[in-house]
């Protein structure tokens, strides 16, 4: 039996302590009437041979593309001790670390990870992580609107990832919190702050910030967050990690900083693996700590005055205060930051910087590649961090399926989001392309265009 | 030490970066960072060194039993974590075309087929990244299903008072108003106490069943009667699916809707505090407000069910489509076990968890509800032994660590005092629960002769008892480096 050790001896004594003559006998208290029978819709077993075999061919159709999609999800390369690490059992197998002189290793590992977060984002603290990018902005909107007290509305620029957008309307909406788009500049991609001083959005509990922006275009962090506090609401960062190396982080934008910076983490080290698991951070100015939702590990002492972790402010969380908390949020996401951890401090700051500057750098490489292509054009003219918006002479989806034939992921078909940027798809390159990649893909492209 | 403390400024691993600075940039120096960050600046095989040690200071299934109730701490077979991380499977971008993720989306769309039938539900949605967002998207249905046929009045959720304390944190996320009900001493929801909770502004139910003290609820199906007969819909919480997997299906016991905790059924991993993964099953009616993507099966070619399908969807609540490679280990689990692996959960996870009861009843513990069979997990109480001697549940669960044990679930349900929730899980053998029980014995023992001893635990842990109120006054949340 599969992951059962159990003798047919071991059943026999078992039953026998019990005093129970079969297992079904154990199920008696549970109504005749809803006993389901054999099920059915379930195939019969597999040997580990044979599912290494199905799940081989399962992979062996999907293949490797050259991929050149960032759009929210960005290919880094990893170090081999980054999940060689992470994967070992007892990081693995562990559970929550509630039994905190049991689980000192996760406990320890978190408060780094809280520690370079924080850095990261030029912020006090962080949480232990949340699922994911866009639910991390959502809990940052509901927790900018409890923090504010008198306006239930959010701004949120439609530069922001669109998904992400989708998904904070989800959740916020429950709470009949207000959810406002504003419109970014056609020409530089960007929201402009002159022209937010001059509409009247009433009473607001915090604009929301990204950097870079959905198009890969760097924002007017500083105005923005400024125009922000001078409205008396929260100015919600919403961040690449990779980028922090390079640009100002979160916490230094404007005169005060922004109040709190989220983002998706899976570019520090996780997979692409079509979607997740990533992980969403979030840290914020110290003030607002109490209002965080998530796991929180804190520094304290033991019996002996040495040096320990514990989770902490759990009077926050769900399994305390159920009703009351500031989130239902239970787990974090604690295996995918455990390997984050681990590549930021492989990399360490010199590392992550280049890793960023060459990301910025390859992509200005193909943007200028692809732009000497006849009809291929930059849509804004912001400047870019890693990835560009950029209008093609045909229909992207076509153009992409041909590229799709010579082994290309080509970038993202901007259509279905933003139907008014005409032919315009989303590419990116990061460290992870060379030369030869970036050559091959314009030669692609130029070749796809033409036929 | 911290792994900040191994840093010395200037050390770098050459190979794990780019090996040029790049050569160009575009990014005006007024956006440019100009504070340092705060990573180490450590070696490789600092870095291996540091995180190994950390690791061996972790308790882990790997290494230790864990007797934890409701939590469900099951053996993580090697090949889900192995063949969920081929290559293919990890490089695939999430908006790459269907087209070239047809072996992957076949996979999920085998695991929805397959956790629709061992429910008995109508549709399953993978997409939930926890339970307590499976919780989060179950009950944004039901209020999306009542506000599709204009009833709006319908403004609270029942919750039983054992309950897990996410579903009173969710229905008050999801804008509504929460309604305890009582437990019967016998372990049961308060029947009556329902009958007069419910009305025209119920919403719904949120129960788990096989309950969190460890019995099958026996009225589920009065109470679905009840509730349903009030206009409100029932939620599964399907934390203790892994209790009644192959017995009952929550469709035929009447529930429209429910999560399913991937971990504890299906055996995914816990990695220290998550990602945690949980589909949300539903029943015909809820069917047009599922949250999206779902994934679709057209002749031999699978493909995402967005927006443009289902217009009533109650939306993405991530941001591609949940947690795949947990998913992906969920489905090769599934997989190795087929369907009879399917009723052995169940079967010997019932199994252990009333052998251990026995055994521990016979070893002089009290259990709570003791007239009742143990579904997965019971209760035992330590209240005479804290009344008696001042130890305490929680002494005991620390001195377990000391035996090489980690502790029960301890405090949690609240209804029953100085309580150890003990769920042992079916892929432990009888050798380990015996040798647990001796644990116990020797425990009770020491209470009796040493009760300092058992006070003062743990003692062979890297920290002694550490001090929770001073963590929480004295916020010491990240790393500061001395000047």
């Amino acid at each position: 039996m599969p992951f059962i050790p159990h003798t047919e001896e071991d059943i026999a004594d078992m039953l026998a302590s019990i005093g129970a003559k079969t297992i079904e006998e154990l199920f008696d208290e549970i109504p005749k009437e809803l006993i389901s029978g054999q099920l059915t819709g379930v195939p019969a077993g597999l040997s580990e041979m044979e599912i290494t075999r199905l799940m081989m061919e399962r992979a062996g159709k999907d293949g490797i593309y050259q991929n050149f999609i960032g759009a929210g999800a960005y290919e880094h390369h990893i170090p081999a001790a980054v999940w060689q690490i992470t994967t070992r059992g007892e990081f693995y197998s562990s559970y929550t670390p509630y039994q905190a002189e049991a689980s000192q290793g996760t406990l320890q590992l978190l408060y780094e990870y809280q520690t370079m977060m924080a850095s990261l984002t030029g912020m006090d603290v962080s949480n232990a992580s949340m699922y994911d990018g866009a639910t991390a902005l959502a809990e940052a909107a509901l927790m900018a609107v409890r923090s504010h007290k008198t306006s239930r509305r959010i701004l949120i620029p439609q530069t922001v990832h669109p998904v992400y957008r989708q998904v904070v309307r989800a959740i916020v909406s429950n709470q009949k919190i207000e959810v406002v788009e504003l419109p970014f500049c056609p020409e530089s991609g960007q929201v402009l702050p002159e022209s937010l001083a001059q509409s009247n959005h009433g009473d607001f509990a915090a604009l929301v910030i990204p950097q870079p922006n959905f198009f890969g275009v760097l924002e007017q962090v500083d105005a923005l967050t400024d125009w922000a506090h001078s409205k008396n609401a929260f100015a919600i960062g919403v961040v690449n990690p990779t980028a922090l190396a390079l640009l100002t982080p979160p916490g230094e934008w404007g005169s005060k900083g922004a109040d709190i910076a989220v983002g998706e983490g899976q570019p520090l080290g996780i997979p692409l693996s079509s979607g997740g698991p990533y992980f969403g951070f979030m840290a914020c100015k110290n003030d607002l700590v109490r209002q965080m939702p998530g796991r929180i590990i804190g520094r304290t002492t033991d019996l002996d005055n040495k040096s320990g972790f514990v989770l902490t402010l759990q009077a926050r969380e769900q399994h305390i205060r159920r009703s009351k908390a500031t989130s239902n949020i239970c787990t974090n996401q604690g295996l995918m930051v455990t390997a984050a951890t681990i590549y930021m401090s492989l990399v360490g700051p010199e590392g992550l910087r280049r890793v960023a500057a060459q990301s910025h750098a390859n992509t200005l490489d193909l943007v200028d590649q692809l732009e000497a292509i006849k009809g291929v054009k930059r849509i804004f003219t912001g400047t870019i961090f890693h990835e560009a918006a950029l209008s093609l002479p045909a229909p992207a989806a076509g153009v992409l399926a041909k590229l799709k034939q010579k082994g290309i992921v080509g970038g993202l078909d901007l259509h279905g989001y933003y139907p008014d940027l005409g032919n315009a798809v989303l590419v990116c390159a990061t460290e992870t392309k060379t030369a030869t990649d970036i050559r091959a893909y314009t030669d692609a492209l130029k070749h796809a265009l033409s036929s | 030490m911290l792994i900040f403390e191994h840093s010395r400024p200037g050390r770098r691993n050459y190979s794990q970066s780019p090996i040029k600075p790049a050569s160009k940039s575009a990014i005006p120096q007024n956006l440019l960072r100009k504070s340092p960050v705060l990573l180490p600046e450590v070696s490789e095989m600092d870095t291996v060194r540091h995180y190994t040690r950390l690791s061996q200071k972790n308790f882990s299934i790997d290494t230790e039993f864990y007797p934890l109730g409701s939590c469900t701490m099951k053996y993580n077979p090697r090949a889900c974590n192995s063949l969920a991380m081929l290559p293919q499977f990890l490089s695939r971008h999430p908006l790459a075309p269907e087209d070239t993720g047809q072996g992957f989306l076949a996979c999920m769309y085998e695991l929805q087929e397959i956790l629709k039938s061992v429910t008995g539900m109508a549709g399953v949605s993978l997409t939930p990244m926890a339970g307590a967002q499976g919780e989060l998207i179950g009950v944004m249905m039901i209020r999306a299903y009542h506000e599709s046929r204009g009833d709006f009045a319908r403004t609270e959720i029942i919750v039983p008072d054992a309950a897990h304390g996410t579903n009173p944190a969710t229905a008050v996320m999801c804008g509504f108003k929460v309604v305890e009900i009582a437990t019967d001493k016998d372990g049961n929801v308060d029947l009556e106490a329902l009958k007069a909770a419910v009305g025209p502004q119920t919403a719904g139910l949120m129960l788990t069943n096989p309950s969190t003290l460890g019995v099958f609820e026996k009225n589920v199906a009065e109470m679905s009667r009840v509730v349903h007969q009030a206009g409100g819909l029932l939620y599964y919480d399907g934390a203790n699916l892994n209790a009644v997997l192959g017995k009952v299906k929550p469709g035929d016991m009447g529930f429209d809707v429910i999560h399913i905790n991937l971990h504890k059924t299906f055996s995914t991993p816990h990695g220290g505090g998550g990602p945690g993964s949980a589909p949300v099953g539903v029943a015909e009616r809820l069917l047009p407000f599922m949250p999206i993507p779902i994934v679709a099966k057209e002749g031999e070619t699978y493909r995402w069910i967005t927006e443009k399908d289902k217009p009533q969807s109650i939306g993405r609540l991530s941001a591609h489509m949940g947690n795949a490679g947990v998913l992906l280990r969920a489905y090769i689990y599934v997989r190795l076990l087929g369907v009879d692996g399917m009723h052995r959960i169940s079967e010997f996870a019932t199994l252990n968890a009333n052998y251990l009861m026995a055994e521990l009843r016979k070893a002089g513990f009290q259990i709570a509800y003791d007239n009742r069979r143990a579904s997965h997990e019971f209760i035992v109480t330590l209240k005479d032994i804290k009344d008696n001697t001042g130890v305490t549940a929680m002494n005991l669960a620390k001195r377990l660590l000391d035996k090489g044990y980690h502790a029960p679930t301890t405090y949690f349900p609240l209804l029953v005092p100085e309580c150890l929730l003990i769920e042992p899980a079916e892929t432990e053998s009888k050798e380990t629960l015996d040798a647990f029980v001796l644990s116990m014995k020797e425990i009770l023992r020491e209470i009796e002769l040493q009760p300092d001893l058992v006070k003062g635990a743990p003692h062979s842990m890297p920290v002694r008892k550490l001090d929770d109120v001073k963590a929480a006054r004295e916020l010491d949340l990240s790393w500061k480096p001395s000047a």
